[in-house]
């Protein structure tokens, strides 16, 4: 056994014996924010060397457990045990010593940074004066024992997000952590992505390498790569076991007990005219390089378009440039046959409405309060607005509070920052905001990214409304089964074009999926490189 | 939500039992409170290192700044200055601007206002209308200079910090170059400086005491400033887009138009400080305008936290370490300066202070329970 008993930052990992894969116990965690009991009483352990998942709704207090764990905020009560022998951990910085490492829910890398360069600078011991060439050498020699790989030599911000997850990953390897947390791994990748790194990770833990907690939303995942679960259910403990016990709808009624799921609405007919037309557009990235060219589609009233393709292909700075957060360097976008510039007077008058991902980065201004960020679209209108300048707090409450309850937003109270929401609760809010008015224009971007299965099936109800209520819907999404399930049209964007476009009910799977790696007809050379 | 109300164990956890919780206000109050006490205390340990008495010291700056109603009224017109320089650091914070050029602003503010006066007093007119030009010339003027860091800042990706410090630099060179060029009265003989405005222009003081009125005009614009930030639709589309101007972009907001917009209320702040110090205290510009008002305003902004009310005594505390300076230079034979090292100690101990918010548990607001 390690000296861990008394955590001791000081002693570099690399000296020691190789480390093994511990055991971890919680035992009766209990946290809570103010009048809100985040964690009530919830035990969990997981052996050494075995994949644990953690299931539980949006807010049921899965981060808020790992945080705990990870020293990242103090339980009000409850234990933490490594190995069986009670281990205080105070603050990440004692994790990091005690050998425990987290992959946050959201990407904690520094963009402008390589990769190399983020692995090298996430050590506690970090010297002041870095030897560039030592430790290229001595990543070299890590990265050949890894069973995967990401390119060192550039920018983070230019990696996928798949690997950007991967490096995460190996950055808690690098840093010789044995006991990995993992919250909501997946949720930015691709089936594809996840099968593989999980499959990677499953292995590694079945060698004794380490051990890991992996929050997720996916039945898939948890069926196929961990060896038991827990599930957490408004803060208690709901239940778990082996995941060979246990049936997807065993799974799913501890998570959401006998709430039944909002029925999908009947599709209404596609409408006649074109409502969204966008018009040979061009737009390029700050370093001068074609983020996307040529993008010409229409959407009807009444339909939902939706664009796949393998995540850098263009789409986020599609859906930036339809949020006036990037220019156009040619093309132009229409509403109902009208030049439409993104200002906020316009936004108005054709009620175009937006859904980016990462709310929190693109849609949200994190410290302001929920009920503040609820009001972003109506904050310059009566009832909140009078005048047209001046602003009472009171309606903005009301609304807020009205919204809260309608998509069931948990938060503690309308004036808790934003922040302090649970990821899934954020996207509720954001939805909330954007989707309670009348909405002629629709554009959203993976819009159900760690979201739980009944907020996912809520809200693609929420989006089919919108349609059928007439509205035009842009859905950019990397899950294609999204993009089945919901969209009339599918167009595949590849390299910064559209490679193919197609009713949903003639094409399939594997049609979608060769435009999308670039194999379609006329395009053969061009897979592969990104 | 019934869910969360019914989610509270009927035992209340330990934490719950912390007694009444103090709002955030009240953390502000209290971590402020906390690096002012640290910073007396690290300075009292300067103070004797280099053998003098900290009691002796802290005594006459109370005397100096609060002791007699002769040096308080010292202290409220140093503080009136302040309040406008720190409104001019506190406003453009809220966008997510560090500004730092009220004193350039303040130096071409006070230099405009002499200067449009010289033709008014010449021809004789009257002086409420000579006044009211020269406060207008000095925000407008103000209000451009910092304007143009904030249009810099937006459209070319200037950094505004760099932009609004060379700025200063620019404005108190201009002023000098007229002052002691086109513009020098010729009475002035050996302290270059612009035409007198002359007594009966001059702005008189709030009756019964010896306090000029820029202190009362700070206190209502600190007010009005406030109720802009924060109830109105400009202010809120401002703390907006400083909490996430990608998220301002997505909402269609003028991102351009509020950050210039916020770089000019600021300038105008500074330029009207500069207004005050011609037509209430020197009557004419010159050198003196260079005091470091503006300088020091971005201390008083930080320990506001940037909020406007706050600015207020804030400002009156520093009005009264600069009144005690003199006291304490010439009583306990300290440099003028030291009251400087006391203002860098606390700018320090109060950056550093940032990382306490959010750790104590009985600042967490009592969440309504619905
Ligand atoms: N710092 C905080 N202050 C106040 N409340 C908080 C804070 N952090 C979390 N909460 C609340 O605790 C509850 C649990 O949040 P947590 O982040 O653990 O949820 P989660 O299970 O990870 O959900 P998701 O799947 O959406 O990420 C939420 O209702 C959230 O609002
Ligand atoms: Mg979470």
């Amino acid at each position: 056994m390690t000296a861990l008993s008394a955590p001791a930052p000081a002693a570099p990992p690399a000296e020691t014996a190789p480390r093994r894969a511990p055991s971890l116990e919680a035992l009766g965690m209990t946290k809570v924010f103010g009048g809100l009991v985040a964690l009530d009483d919830v035990s969990l352990a997981v052996p050494a060397g075995t994949v644990h998942a953690l299931l539980g709704e949006n807010g049921a207090g899965k981060s808020t457990l790992v945080k705990c764990i990870m020293g990242f905020y103090r339980q009000d009560r409850g234990d933490v045990l490594l190995d069986g022998t009670a281990t205080a951990i105070r603050s990440p910085r004692d994790a990091q010593g005690a050998g425990i490492g987290m992959v946050y829910q959201h990407f904690t890398l520094v963009p402008s940074l390589t990769a190399a360069e983020n692995l090298v600078v996430a050590r506690a011991d970090a010297p002041s004066v870095i030897d560039w060439a030592a430790e290229k050498a001595k990543l070299a020699e890590f990265m050949a024992r890894m069973p995967f790989q990401v390119p060192l030599d550039i920018p983070v911000a230019d990696l996928s997000a798949g690997e950007k997850q991967k490096l995460e990953i190996l950055k808690l390897l690098a840093l010789d952590q044995r006991f990995l947390i993992l919250d909501e791994p997946t949720s930015v990748l691709t089936p594809d992505e996840a099968d593989e790194v999980l499959g990677l990770l499953g292995a590694m833990a079945r060698r004794g390498e380490f051990t890991v907690l992996m929050i997720t939303h996916k039945f898939r995942e948890v069926s196929a790569y961990a060896d038991d679960v827990t599930v957490l259910r408004r803060g208690k403990r709901a239940g778990g076991g082996a995941t060979a016990a246990l049936s997807v709808e065993d799974m799913s009624r501890l998570m959401i007990g006998e709430t039944t799921i909002r029925e999908r609405a009947a599709r209404a007919p596609v409408g006649e005219g074109t409502v969204l037309e966008l018009a040979g557009l061009f737009a390029d990235n700050p370093d001068g390089s074609r983020a996307f060219a040529e993008i010409s589609l229409k959407v009807k009233g009444g339909e939902i378009v939706g664009i796949a393709g393998v995540s850098g292909n263009g789409q986020s700075a599609l859906v930036e440039a339809l949020a006036g957060q990037r220019p156009l360097a040619d093309g132009r976008i229409f509403i109902r046959d009208e030049p439409f510039e993104p200002t906020r007077e316009n936004y108005h008058k054709y009620k175009v409405f937006g859904l980016p991902e990462e709310p929190l980065k693109n849609a949200a201004v994190p410290r302001m309060s929920v009920a503040e960020n609820i009001a972003f679209r109506s904050f310059d209108r009566p009832p909140i607005a009078s005048l047209g300048w001046w602003l009472s707090p009171g309606p903005m409450r009301e609304k807020a509070r009205d919204l809260i309850a309608r998509y069931r937003v948990k938060t503690p109270s309308p004036d808790t920052p934003i922040e302090h929401l649970s990821g899934g609760n954020v996207q509720r809010a954001i939805l909330a905001r954007e989707l309670s008015g009348d909405v002629d224009v629709l554009v959203v971007a993976n819009p159900c990214f760690g979201l739980d299965f009944a907020s996912v099936s809520e809200i693609r109800s929420q989006i089919l409304e919108a349609r059928n209520r007439g509205a035009a819907v842009l859905l950019v999404s990397e899950d294609l089964d999204e993009i089945l399930e919901l969209a009339d049209r599918v167009a595949v964007m590849s390299e910064g074009k559209i490679a193919y476009v197609a009713p949903v009910g003639e094409t399939d799977r594997n049609t979608i999926g060769k435009h999308m790696a670039g194999h379609g007809a006329g395009h053969a050379a061009a897979g592969g490189q990104r | 939500m019934a869910e969360t109300a019914a989610a509270i164990p009927k035992s209340a956890p330990r934490a719950r039992a912390a007694g009444p919780r103090l709002g955030p206000a009240a953390e502000v109050v209290c971590i402020v409170a906390l690096a002012l006490i640290a910073s007396a205390i690290l300075f009292s340990l300067f103070l004797l290192v280099i053998g003098a008495s900290p009691i002796t010291f802290f005594q006459l700056v109370w005397l100096g700044g609060f002791g007699t109603a002769f040096s308080f009224q010292n202290t409220l017109q140093r503080a009136a200055p302040l309040i406008l320089t720190g409104l001019a650091f506190a406003i453009p914070a809220r966008i997510g601007l560090t500004m730092i050029g009220a004193e350039g602003a303040l130096v071409i503010g006070g230099f405009a206002s002499a200067a449009i006066a010289i033709p008014l007093v010449t021809s004789g007119a009257p002086p409420v209308l000579t006044l009211a030009i020269m406060a207008s010339a000095a925000m407008i003027a103000g209000g451009l200079w910092t304007a143009l860091a904030g249009w810099l800042r937006h459209a070319r990706g200037v950094n505004e910090t760099i932009s609004s410090l060379l700025l200063t630099y620019i404005a108190i060179a201009i002023m000098f170059f007229f002052v002691e060029g086109a513009l020098r009265d010729p009475g002035s003989a050996n302290r270059p400086s612009t035409l007198p405005i002359g007594r009966e222009t001059m702005i008189g003081d709030i009756p019964g005491t010896s306090v000029h009125w820029g202190l009362l005009v700070g206190i209502a614009l600190a007010g009005a400033l406030w109720v802009l930030m924060s109830r109105t639709t400009f202010g809120f589309a401002a703390r907006l887009t400083g909490g996430n101007p990608r998220a301002a972009l997505a909402q269609g907001l003028p991102v351009g138009t509020l950050i210039v917009a916020c770089a000019a209320i600021a300038g105008a702040c500074a330029g009207l400080a500069g207004f005050f110090e011609v037509a209430a205290v020197h009557g004419q510009a010159n050198a003196a305008l260079v005091a470091g008002y503006g300088f020091t305003g971005i201390l008083v902004a930080f320990l506001a936290r940037q909020n406007p009310l706050a600015v207020v005594p804030v400002a009156i505390l520093f009005g009264a370490l600069a009144a005690a300076g003199g006291l304490v230079q010439r009583r306990m034979d300290l440099p003028d300066a030291s009251v400087l090292v006391l203002q860098g100690i606390i700018f320090v101990v109060l950056l550093a202070s940032e990382t306490l918010y959010g750790r104590a548990k009985i600042f967490r607001p009592a969440e309504e329970g619905r």
